[in-house]
C-alpha cells in the first residue's frame, strides 16, 4: 500500500498556490508562542525558515555543524539566482521560468511545484533588496541580469561571483536579527544525530555538541530538516567538506521516504583533479560559459602530445580545435544544460581527446571573448587602430571586471594564468537533485518532518538548471514553509511542551550512543577517509555520468564490503567526550554508506535516461539525436519513493505518477 | 618536497598548549596547504596518535571557515587568499613553518588550532542587520535605484567572510574591521540608512563588550584580510559613531 498523497491543490496551475495559501489554516499569534520548531541547517532554506517563522511568533531553536550559521554551504554557490522579472523585457515571464525548469529537469518534476517556485521568484528579489544584498546594477542604478546555462533569456540576478555568499548573508542577518530578540536558540556546532518519533509525528532530534561529545535531547512540535544535498557521497565534490546526509538518512530510518536518489547533477566546469591527496574539487561558475568557448584537439596526435607535455593549447590552429557543444549543439552552443555538457565532455575524454597528463579535461578559453571585448572596449575609447597587445590589454581588462575573482581562484589553484593559456576544466559532482520525499507543503511521509532545499527531492526533476538552487532554497524558506507549516501546527495550540523524558528519546539516544560507542571502541587499523575514498570511487566509476545494469550490480556488491570492513577497521582516536573531528568524519562516512547502495538501487531501477541519470543502454542509437539521452515517458514518469525496510539494501519502491497537465513532454533537445 | 611543522597542540579550552615538530615528506607542490595537513593527519591516526583539530569547510575560500596563523601571518603567504587557498608551491624544500590558532581575547582556543569565533555572532546580532520582516509584498526591487558606485562599494564590503584574521592580526585584536564591513555596506543602502545610527552604537558597543581591542590604524587588517577589505570602511564606521554619538536623542 503506497501513502503518497502529493497533495496538490486544484485549480488551474496559476491559481494553486494563491487557492493553497488562502484555504490553509493559521496559528494565532498568542499560540504560536507556545509552539517550538526545531529547524536543522542554516543554509538559505534553513536561515530564511528560521528567521521568517520566528518573526511569525513561533518559537524556534536552529542547529548547525558549523561554528557560525553564516557559514552553510549555499556561501559558495557564485554565478546567481533565477526570478521571473523581465526586466531585461526579452520575453521571460513566470510560466517561461516554469516551463524552462519542468524541461531543464527532463520532465521528471511536479509541476505543481515548479509552478510555485516560479511564482514566487520575483519576491525573493524584493525581500533581498530590502534586506541589503548588494545586488550587481547597471549605472542608471537598476538591476543588472546576466544567462545561464539551458535558457535563451537573461533572468539571472548576481552579486559579483559570490551571490550565494551575499543571499546567505542576508538571510543570516535576518537571523541574527531574531536571535538578537530572543525568538531564535542558536545551536552552532551541533550536528542532528536522529530524528526522534512519537505516536507516528516527528518531535525532536537527538544533538551532539561537537565541542563537548554530549549528546542532548530536542523537543519540539514539527522539525524542518534544511541539511542540504549528499554529494559527499563521491568523496570528490564540489560540495564542502562537512557536508553530509546524515539528517536526511535519519530521517529515511525513521520513516521518510527517500525520493529519486539516483538524480545527481555532474557540474560541467571544475578544476580538474590534480592527485591522490585532492580533498575536495573546485567549481568555476557556469557563467563563464556566456563568454568562454569549450574544446578540444580536433586530432587524436594532438591531444596525445598535449598529454605528454610536448604542446599546449595555444599551439593548436584554430582549424584543428574541436568545439564540440557548438558543433553538436548549434542552437545552445556552450550554454546547454549542465548535464548535457558534462556528458559531452566525458564522451571526447574518453575518445581520448583530453588536455591534460590524466586526460580528463577540456579546455574553456577566453581567447575569443577577450579579443571582442577589445574591439568594443576600444571603440568605446575612441582608440584608433589599436595595436594587437592594446586590444588584448583592454579585454582582458573586461574579463576581469567579470570573471576576476574566478580566474585568481583558478590560478591559485592550478597555477597557471588564466588569461593568457585556456583554463582546464572537468565535469565534477555538484548538486543532488534527489532528496527526502516531500509533498506540496514539503512535508515527508512523517507528519511533523518537514524538509526543504536540496535535502528535498522537489522541483528541478532530473536535472537542475544554473541559478535555480538558490531560488528553491529561498522560497522555500522565505515563502512557503511560513504558510504550509502553519496549516499543519494548527493541530498542535492544545499540545503544550513537549517532553524529552519519554521511552521515544530514551530509545532515540540509546541508539546514538550505541553508535558512537561502537566507532569509538572498534580498534581498527584504517582511517575513516580510506573507506569515504572507496566508496566515492566506486560510486563515480559506476553511479556517475554514465551508469550501467552491469556496473551497478557490481557497485552494490563493493559497497556492501567496504560498509562490511568500515564496521569491522575502521579507527576512530581520541575521545566521544570532546571535539572529535575523525568522530564526525565516521558518524557522516557511515551513513553514506548505507546511501550509495540505495543510490544504485534507483538507478538500476531507471531503465531509462533522464537529466543527470544516464544509463548507457538507453540512448537513441542512430539519427540526428545519436547519442542523446532516451527517456521512457510510458514507464518512468514518476518519482521513486524509497520506503526503509530495516537494514541497508533493503527497501521498498513506491511511486508518485508524474502527471503533466501544463507542459508537453518532449524530447528535450538542445541542437 | 620535505617540510618541518611547528604545530600548536592544545587538548582543550583549559589545557596548556605547546608547540609540537611534525616533520612530513613527499608533499606535492599541487597540494592546497589543508590537503598537506589532511595528509599528515591521515599519518598521525594510522600510528595511533590524535591527528591535529583545525576548522576548514568549503576549501574555495569563501565560507570563512579555515583560519591558522601560519609563519605569523594570517592565512599564510601571499595576499588576498584564505589557508584554504594557500598551496604548497609558495614553498620549498627543507622550510620549517610554524602553524599556530588565530590568538585574540574574543577567539578562545577549543583545541588545538580551533578557536571559537561566536563573538562575531554577538556582534551580528546585536545590530547587523536590515530590520525588515519576511514579506512577499514588498516594493519592487528596482522602486529604488541604487547609484552602481554605492552598491559596488557596499559590495566591496560585503565581501567579509568573517573569518577574522582582522582580529588575529591586529596588535590590539580589534575587530573594527570586521565591524565596519558590516556597518558599512548598510549605511551606502539606501535600505539600510533608517537604523544607521543605531546599528553603528550597538554593533560598537558588543564589540568592546567581546573584549576586542581598540583601533590604532595599524593597518596590518587591511593587509592580512583575504578579501582585501578597505580600512576607507573603518573611516566610515568612524563617522558613521562619531554622528551617532553626537545626535543621540
Amino acid at each position: 500500500m503506497s501513502k503518497l498523497d502529493s497533495k496538490i491543490p486544484p485549480g488551474p496551475i496559476d491559481k494553486k498556490w494563491t487557492y493553497h495559501k488562502g484555504h490553509a489554516r493559521i496559528v494565532n499569534p498568542a499560540n504560536k508562542r507556545r509552539i517550538d520548531i526545531i529547524v536543522v541547517g542554516t543554509g538559505l532554506a534553513g536561515g530564511a525558515a528560521a528567521a521568517s517563522l520566528a518573526e511569525q511568533g513561533y518559537s524556534v531553536k536552529a542547529f548547525c555543524y558549523q561554528d557560525s550559521a553564516r557559514r552553510a554551504h549555499s556561501i559558495a554557490a557564485q554565478g546567481g539566482i533565477n526570478a521571473a522579472k523581465n526586466y531585461m523585457n526579452d520575453g521571460d515571464s513566470v510560466y517561461r521560468l516554469f516551463y524552462d525548469t519542468v524541461k531543464g529537469g527532463d520532465y521528471r518534476a511536479r509541476e505543481a511545484n515548479v509552478y510555485r517556485l516560479a511564482e514566487v521568484s520575483t519576491n525573493i528579489i524584493d525581500q533581498c533588496v530590502a534586506q541589503g544584498v548588494p545586488f550587481a546594477r547597471d549605472y542608471g542604478g537598476l538591476l543588472d541580469n546576466r544567462s545561464f546555462g539551458g535558457v535563451q533569456v537573461s533572468r539571472t540576478f548576481y552579486a559579483r561571483g559570490q551571490t550565494g555568499q551575499q543571499l546567505l548573508l542576508g538571510a543570516y542577518s535576518a537571523l541574527m536579527r531574531q536571535v538578537g530578540k530572543g525568538t531564535v536558540e542558536m545551536y552552532d556546532r551541533h550536528e542532528m544525530m536522529d530524528v526522534v518519533v512519537v505516536d507516528g509525528k516527528a518531535r525532536g532530534i537527538i544533538a551532539r555538541d561537537m565541542v563537548t561529545g554530549e549528546i542532548e535531547r530536542h523537543s519540539a512540535h514539527a522539525v524542518l530538516l534544511c541539511t542540504g544535498g549528499y554529494g559527499n557521497v563521491f568523496f570528490l565534490s564540489t560540495n564542502a567538506m562537512g557536508c553530509n546526509v546524515t539528517a536526511a538518512w535519519k530521517a529515511h530510518k525513521r520513516g521518510a521516504y527517500f525520493g529519486n536518489p539516483c538524480y545527481t547533477q555532474i557540474h560541467p566546469t571544475c578544476i580538474p583533479v590534480s592527485g591522490h591527496h585532492q580533498s575536495k574539487l573546485t567549481l568555476m561558475s557556469e557563467s563563464l560559459r556566456n563568454d568562454g568557448r569549450i574544446w578540444v584537439p580536433a586530432k587524436l596526435e594532438d591531444a596525445k602530445a598535449i598529454q605528454e607535455g610536448r604542446k599546449s593549447g595555444k599551439d593548436i590552429p584554430e582549424a584543428d580545435r574541436d568545439y564540440y557543444l557548438e558543433r553538436r549543439y548549434p542552437a545552445f552552443g556552450n550554454l546547454v544544460p549542465r548535464d548535457v555538457a558534462s556528458r559531452a565532455a566525458k564522451e571526447r575524454c574518453d575518445a581520448g581527446f583530453g588536455v591534460n597528463k590524466t586526460g580528463e579535461a577540456v579546455y574553456l578559453d577566453f581567447a575569443a571573448a577577450i579579443e571582442r571585448y577589445g574591439k568594443t572596449q576600444a571603440n568605446v575609447l575612441k582608440i584608433d587602430k589599436p595595436s594587437k597587445e592594446k586590444l588584448r590589454e583592454l579585454g582582458e581588462g573586461i574579463i576581469k571586471e567579470k570573471y576576476g575573482n574566478l580566474f585568481d581562484m583558478y590560478e591559485n589553484i592550478v597555477g597557471e594564468n588564466p588569461y593568457k593559456e585556456p583554463m582546464m576544466i572537468y565535469p565534477a559532482v555538484h548538486y543532488t537533485m534527489g532528496g527526502l520525499w516531500v509533498d506540496y507543503n514539503l512535508q515527508t511521509t512523517v507528519p511533523g518532518l518537514f524538509c526543504l532545499g536540496e535535502a528535498n527531492f522537489s522541483d528541478h526533476g532530473a536535472n537542475r538548471l544554473g541559478a535555480s538552487a538558490l531560488m528553491q532554497g529561498l522560497a522555500d524558506g522565505y515563502f512557503v514553509i511560513p504558510y504550509t507549516v502553519g496549516d499543519y501546527l494548527a493541530d498542535d495550540i492544545r499540545t503544550g511542551p513537549i517532553k524529552t523524558d519519554t521511552p521515544e528519546f530514551d530509545e532515540a539516544e540509546k541508539v546514538v550512543k550505541g553508535r558512537i560507542d561502537h566507532l569509538m571502541n572498534n580498534k581498527g587499523t584504517k582511517p575513516v577517509d580510506d573507506f569515504h575514498r572507496a566508496l566515492g570511487k566506486v560510486m563515480w566509476d559506476k553511479c556517475g555520468m554514465a551508469r550501467n545494469e552491469k556496473g551497478l550490480k557490481e557497485a552494490i556488491q563493493e559497497i556492501r564490503k567496504i560498509r562490511e570492513e568500515f564496521w569491522r577497521d575502521v579507527r576512530v582516536p581520541g575521545k566521544s567526550g570532546e571535539l572529535n573531528q575523525e568522530l564526525e568524519k565516521a558518524c557522516r562516512v557511515a551513513d553514506f554508506l548505507e546511501l550509495g547502495e540505495l543510490m544504485c538501487m534507483d538507478a538500476l531501477d531507471r531503465n531509462e535516461s533522464c537529466g543527470g541519470h544516464f544509463r548507457e543502454e538507453y540512448q537513441e542509437m542512430d539519427g540526428p539525436q545519436k547519442g542523446e539521452a532516451k527517456r521512457d515517458d510510458v514507464n518512468y514518469a514518476y518519482v521513486s519513493a524509497w520506503e526503509w525496510l530495516g537494514e541497508a539494501g533493503k527497501a521498498q519502491l513506491h511511486k508518485e505518477t508524474l502527471t503533466f497537465e501544463e507542459v508537453k513532454l518532449t524530447q528535450r533537445s538542445y541542437k | 618536497m620535505k617540510l618541518t611543522l611547528k604545530v600548536w597542540r592544545q587538548a582543550g579550552p583549559k589545557a596548556q598548549g605547546k608547540i609540537v615538530d611534525y616533520p612530513v615528506s613527499d608533499v606535492s607542490e599541487d597540494m592546497s596547504f589543508l590537503e598537506m595537513l589532511d595528509v599528515l593527519n591521515d599519518d598521525l591516526v594510522r600510528k595511533g596518535d590524535e591527528p591535529i583539530a583545525f576548522d576548514h569547510d568549503c576549501r574555495e575560500g569563501i565560507c570563512g571557515t579555515c583560519s591558522l596563523f601560519i609563519n605569523g601571518e594570517a592565512h599564510g603567504p601571499g595576499r588576498g587568499i584564505t589557508t584554504c587557498q594557500l598551496h604548497m608551491r609558495k614553498f620549498k624544500d627543507g622550510d620549517t613553518i610554524y602553524v599556530e590558532p588565530w590568538r585574540a581575547k574574543g577567539f578562545p582556543v577549543i583545541k588545538d588550532l580551533v578557536t571559537n569565533r561566536s563573538s562575531f555572532d554577538r556582534i551580528q546580532a546585536a545590530g547587523g542587520f536590515v530590520s525588515v520582516n519576511t514579506s512577499g509584498n514588498l516594493v519592487d526591487g528596482n522602486a529604488v535605484p541604487i547609484p552602481k558606485q554605492d552598491a559596488d562599494k557596499a559590495m566591496d564590503a560585503a565581501a567579509c567572510i568573517g573569518c577574522g584574521a582582522c582580529v588575529a592580526t591586529c596588535p590590539n585584536g580589534s575587530a573594527m574591521l570586521f565591524v565596519a564591513a558590516k556597518v558599512s555596506q548598510f549605511s551606502l543602502l539606501p535600505q539600510g540608512r533608517p537604523e544607521a545610527k543605531r546599528r553603528a552604537l550597538a554593533m560598537v558597543e558588543q564589540m568592546d563588550k567581546e573584549g576586542f581591542g581598540n583601533c590604532s590604524n595599524t593597518g596590518a587588517c587591511e593587509i592580512e584580510c583575504p578579501k582585501e577589505i578597505s580600512l576607507e570602511h573603518i573611516a566610515r564606521l568612524n563617522r558613521e559613531y562619531l554622528v551617532a554619538t553626537v545626535t543621540k536623542e
